[in-house]
């Protein structure tokens, strides 16, 4: 069929709609390494603007880190630029297995198998060790690429209301019929910045022969006394059956993800997992990068110890200026706005004054909950967040909604 | 006995409200158009009307549209002589 002008409406039609509920997502370019603070341009095209970035998954600050950056050099002279294979043929070399095994000791688990990305990871394990006579049990907030992964698998899949361990208990219950349970879970939930009971889970787990399911990939790094993750945090380091993470967020900031976790399970990923065997290995470049990082983390605590400071100066200066923000305890602070149009609004006032944040609303977050997500990093400065903070005042003066509830924001507003 | 307009309401109150979700839901409030049920959780209700009324329901007759409301789902069950 040619692109003809009725095949062209289809999609146009699509994209107009798009446009017209407000739901179209434009890309701003940055024009500078990822840091703190950044050259961008917004619409792309216009004019250069300096910023404070403040919704970066840079939790570390590791993304452009001098020593990562030089790793990644020191990679691309000796090991290439690209493997052109996937895993299996010709596309492991021995840095990808001593990568494996340095999240392996990482993570405190018995094996890892690398994926290009989280996604991937998500996307491959479930259909790769679970079967139709399997059910996987999900928190209802869990990440798409999760919920993607699930529906590839031929398991029955079945759900429980967000952190609700009544309810996980009784789906729990109503499986006990099935050959494996596999609870699944966030670690750190990424539009809420809460955490998983994850020890809560456990117990469930071990009373109702279950396996978890952990995706840690905005906690690995930094959540946890010395950033192991959310099962550090919640005491249950070495129980998690399976753990999924990323290399695109905290540790290192560029792309990669993994499965680490029982070694028959990542057994079953190694043979079996779809997006592992058909798709190109993780590039040399990424894995010595990752390495380094690994190194830095694991030698000293100094940028989680930064951030959680940090994370506590953001959420104590949010809430004593008025904002109403969703509790919790992870780099991910939620300023709720509720309505839409207030918090795109927001956003373009905030950037206008030189703080780069995004408004979340339906269908990313549930209708009435919009809201802008900030993100912390330790390589913001205290005096980073000052600025910010003075200009979320600001805005927030602006729009008259500081030291107001919910109800006096949604009836001044709208939902 | 309650009537099974009933069960499958007090189901999804149950299943799907939050603690201190207090939204009125009845018969004809629209559940997965008007964000109560996702896609995704959607399937919790189908294995509790297979489980409950001991039926299969084609997944092509599991759509959002027969889902979208309890009386949309008692259309639906019609089909499987349950009123």
């Amino acid at each position: 069929m040619s692109f003809n002008d009725n095949v062209r409406k289809v999609f146009t039609d699509q994209l107009n709609e798009m446009k017209n509920g407000g739901i179209f997502k434009e890309e701003r370019a940055i024009c500078s390494p990822q840091d703190s603070e950044i050259e961008v341009e917004f619409p792309i095209g216009s004019a250069m603007k300096h910023v404070i970035n403040m919704c970066a998954n840079n939790y570390l600050g590791l993304s452009s880190h001098p020593d990562v950056v030089k790793a990644a050099h020191d990679g691309l002279d000796v090991r290439g630029y690209g493997m052109s294979s996937v895993r299996f043929i010709c596309g492991t070399q021995d840095i990808h297995k001593e990568l494996e095994k340095k999240l392996t000791e990482f993570l405190g688990t018995e094996d890892t198998i690398l994926f290009p990305s989280c996604m991937d990871a998500n996307g491959g394990v479930f259909e790769a060790v679970l079967t139709d006579q399997d059910v996987m049990i999900a928190d209802r907030l869990v990440h798409a690429s999760i919920i993607d992964g699930m529906r590839l698998c031929k398991a029955q899949n079945d759900s429980f209301k967000h952190s609700d361990m009544n309810h996980l208990e009784q789906k729990l219950q109503l499986h006990q019929d099935k050959r494996l349970r596999l609870i699944i879970t966030d670690g750190a939930f990424s539009m809420d910045g809460d955490l998983a009971k994850l020890d809560k889970i456990v117990e469930l787990a071990e009373k109702y022969n279950a396996m978890v399911f952990l995706d840690d990939s905005h906690s690995s790094g930094y959540i946890g006394k010395t950033g192991r993750g959310t099962q550090e945090q919640c005491g249950v380091m070495g129980k998690i059956d399976i753990i999924t993470t990323t290399l695109g967020k905290a540790l290192g900031g560029a792309s990669g993800g993994c499965v680490s976790g029982r070694r028959e399970i990542v057994e079953m990923c190694r043979q079996k997992a779809r997006p592992y065997l058909f798709s190109n290995t993780v590039a040399p470049v990424i894995v010595e990068g990752a390495l380094r990082v690994l190194d830095i983390i694991s030698k000293s605590t100094e940028r989680r110890d930064k951030l959680e400071e940090n994370t506590k100066f953001w959420r104590k200066g949010l809430t004593e200026a008025g904002f109403i923000i969703k509790e919790g305890e992870t780099a991910i602070v939620p300023v709720m706005l509720f309505n839409a149009k207030l918090s795109q609004d927001v956003a373009r006032d905030l950037y206008a004054e030189g703080i780069y944040a995004v408004g979340f609303f339906f269908p990313v977050v549930p209708k009435g909950q919009a809201r802008i997500r900030t993100q912390l990093s330790a390589a913001h400065e205290r005096h980073h967040l000052e600025k910010a903070l003075a200009a979320f005042i600001k805005v927030g003066k602006k729009y008259d909604i500081l030291g107001k509830t919910k109800q006096e924001i949604i009836d001044k507003y709208g939902m | 006995m309650p009537a099974t307009k009933d069960v499958i309401l007090e189901y999804v109150r149950n299943e799907y409200l939050e603690e201190g979700d207090d939204r009125e839901v009845n018969f004809d409030t629209p559940l997965i158009s008007g964000g109560i049920v996702d896609s995704f959780s959607m399937v919790s209700l189908k294995v509790f009307l297979e489980t409950k009324y001991n039926i299969q329901i084609p997944d092509a007759k599991a759509s959002p549209e027969a889902f979208d409301s309890v009386n949309n789902i008692m259309v639906l069950l019609k089909e499987f002589n349950i009123e």
